[in-house]
């Protein structure tokens, strides 16, 4: 049916990208984010440099651990980045669609010669880019800290590693902002939108792993004994669990910031043959464990999107 | 004939079981005020939603400015104006940014936008406030905002559902008389108006709508021949002989009735305006004229006697 309408769909789409990136960059939301951000950056990386000092001498991956060692009672870097990467993208589009019914303005804007694909897309970019903004400046501030402070500069793999964690929050993010969205989409109160995807994401991190582990033993039941029958059961817990976009996001943490990590999963005797232990994975090989993870990150976020798409094409304008 | 603007031939929505819009078959012409009038929930809103292309008819068909708006929306909403009713705007933007957004949106040049806005908001009288927060304004002021984004794009053609609504008298007669003007500048004009007085001395034309069908279509003085019967009431305040007065008056020929109201206060039905004869004949019989007042007839009492006759056929 689009098909045979007039003109590019994207049509308007760039107005209105930067007309939600600059509503984005100025709200006081983001202003509240991006304090709250900063200070992670700040208090984390501080007590990540303390504890380097005192516990790590040599390590060819210093900088990494800027992102992941952790400081009682502080959570590492990245621990808290899988807190509130979620919640900046949930604050960036939970009232995306259904603020414009409530301001009045969605008639308005519709009634300009652009596709309702514009301005949905639009304001997911506008989502994403200020996101990507967000994640940039503080990885920035990481990574300028840890210079400051360890007085060494990051080998090219660390930066690149840093870099690949990087592209992995903003998807990461990607999914929260398409949630968001998609409820922004469906429910007329922001609130209640706000609220029904913070509800998601807290059946991620909560209880997701709980849900994963009583169902793994109903699905792959151990009847014999047999080391096959535990292992299945394993990689079915495994298998559901990956289900979550959390557990996604900490298992390429893991692969990419700490590249003495070899597998995923369960690993095996076998496996490890001929391997020396505690040397670190090349590059290439850590992608590898983490290529399914970014695959799927991406896949959810362009499902969602659609999903949402579809619902506000459908939509009645009218208030 | 003027040119056709806007064209619909058995034009239904339905959602569900009710239907929205039933059957419509609109005609306007280039140049025109058009009035869409009727009670809430009459089917106007969703006329005008299917004339932009913002919903989709559930049968029948549509021409705006020759377009289809359903298949070419961009064509038909490039061209038409639309002011929503009860307009809402980005409250933390101001008038200038708001209307900038609508500039992009439609993928004005900056220049040209520039100037388009300038001579925009001055035409409106927002020029003043250009700078001002929306969240400040009046809800006149919004709406002679929403007027002026309209004017940015110079459409043919401008829709306006209820711009009346929620304004004091004195904002709806001033926004009446911008309409008036634009008017003047040879758009055409759309609007919608559950408030019937307020719009009639603006439309040349009306469409009376009833549960999604228009019931009645045809200027002021049309409708009113064709259901009150007597489109004109003439008081005349006469001192003089009642008998001889009333006779006079109902020899004139075209008047309907006379009525002898109040001591001295006559009232004359008539299809015309015939307020010259009716002084005259006052006079020839005697009488002392002290006050003559015509009452034009009003859209509220026509539609309130359609339906108190329960809907004579056209």
């Amino acid at each position: 049916m689009r098909s045979s309408k007039e003109g590019s769909p994207w049509t308007g789409l760039w107005a209105v990208v930067t007309k939600e990136m600059a509503d984005h960059l100025t709200s006081a939301r983001m202003q509240i984010l991006e304090v709250l951000i900063a200070l992670t950056a700040l208090g984390t990386v501080y007590a990540a440099v303390q504890e380097i000092r005192a516990v790590i001498g040599h390590d060819p991956f210093l900088f990494l651990k800027l992102f992941t060692v952790n400081k009682d009672p502080l959570p590492a870097f990245v621990g808290l980045m899988g807190f509130l990467v979620p919640l900046v993208a949930i604050a960036l589009a939970f009232d995306a669609v259904n603020g414009e019914f409530n301001r009045r303005t969605i008639s308005r804007v519709l009634a300009q010669p652009i596709y309702r694909d514009a301005l949905l897309f639009g304001k997911f970019l506008a989502g994403f880019f200020t996101l990507a903004i967000v994640l940039v400046t503080i990885w920035l501030l990481v990574m300028g800290l840890g210079l400051l402070s360890l007085g060494v500069p990051p080998r090219g793999e660390e930066v690149l590693r840093g870099l690949i964690y990087l592209g992995a929050c903003l998807f990461y993010g990607g999914i929260w902002l398409a949630l968001a969205l998609l409820f922004s989409v469906v429910f007329r109160q922001p609130a209640t939108a706000a609220l029904a995807s913070m509800a998601v994401w807290l059946f991620f991190t909560a209880f997701w792993g709980m849900i994963a582990d009583v169902l793994a033993p109903i699905l792959r039941p151990v009847r014999f004994g047999l080391p096959e029958e535990f292992l299945a059961q394993i990689q079915a817990a495994l298998a559901l669990s990956r289900l979550s976009p959390n557990i996604l996001y900490s298992e390429i943490t893991l692969a990419l910031l700490r590249p003495e990590v070899r597998a995923l999963g369960p690993l095996l005797t076998f496996q490890l043959q001929g391997a020396i232990l505690g040397s670190p994975l090349p590059l290439s090989q850590s992608l590898m464990l983490i290529w399914p993870h970014l695959t799927g990150l991406i896949a959810s976020t362009i499902l969602l999107f659609a999903l949402s798409y579809v619902l506000f094409q459908r939509q009645e304008i009218r208030a | 004939m003027a040119e056709l603007v806007i064209e619909t031939k058995e034009l239904t929505k339905r959602y569900g079981d009710l239907t929205a819009v039933d059957n419509l078959n609109l005609k306007v012409y280039e140049g025109e005020v058009f009035g869409l009038l009727g009670p809430n929930g009459s089917g106007k809103t969703t006329t005008i939603l299917m004339l932009l292309g913002l919903t989709e008819p559930t049968s029948g068909s549509v021409r705006v400015l020759g377009f289809d708006p359903a298949r070419q929306p961009l064509s038909v909403k490039s061209r038409v104006g639309y002011l929503p009713e009860l307009v809402g705007f980005y409250e933390d933007l101001t008038a200038w940014e708001n209307i900038i957004y609508i500039a992009k949106l439609n993928g004005l040049p900056r220049r040209e936008a520039y100037q388009r806005i300038e001579r925009a908001l001055k035409q409106v009288g927002l020029e003043e406030v250009a700078n001002k927060p929306v969240a400040t304004f009046s809800r006149g002021m919004r709406q002679r905002l929403g007027l002026a984004e309209i004017l940015i794009k110079e459409p043919k053609l401008i829709i306006l559902d209820e711009p009346t609504q929620g304004l004091d008298p004195e904002g709806a007669r001033e926004f009446l008389e911008l309409i008036r003007k634009l008017k003047g500048q040879g758009i055409t004009i759309l609007l919608s108006s559950h408030i019937l007085s307020q719009v009639q001395k603006i439309c040349d034309r009306v469409g009376l709508f009833y549960q999604g069908k228009m019931v009645l279509e045809g200027s002021v003085s049309e409708l009113a021949r064709e259901v009150l019967g007597s489109a004109y009431r003439i008081q005349l305040e006469v001192q003089g002989i009642p008998e001889a007065i009333i006779k006079a008056l109902k020899g004139i020929p075209g008047v309907q009735d006379v009525n002898h109201q109040a001591p001295d206060i006559y009232e004359v039905q008539a299809k015309e305006d015939l307020r010259a004869e009716a002084v005259k004949a006052v006079v020839e019989a005697g009488g002392k004229l002290k006050g003559i007042m015509i009452e034009e007839p009003s859209l509220d009492e026509i539609y309130t006697r359609y339906f108190e006759k329960g809907g004579m056929g056209k």
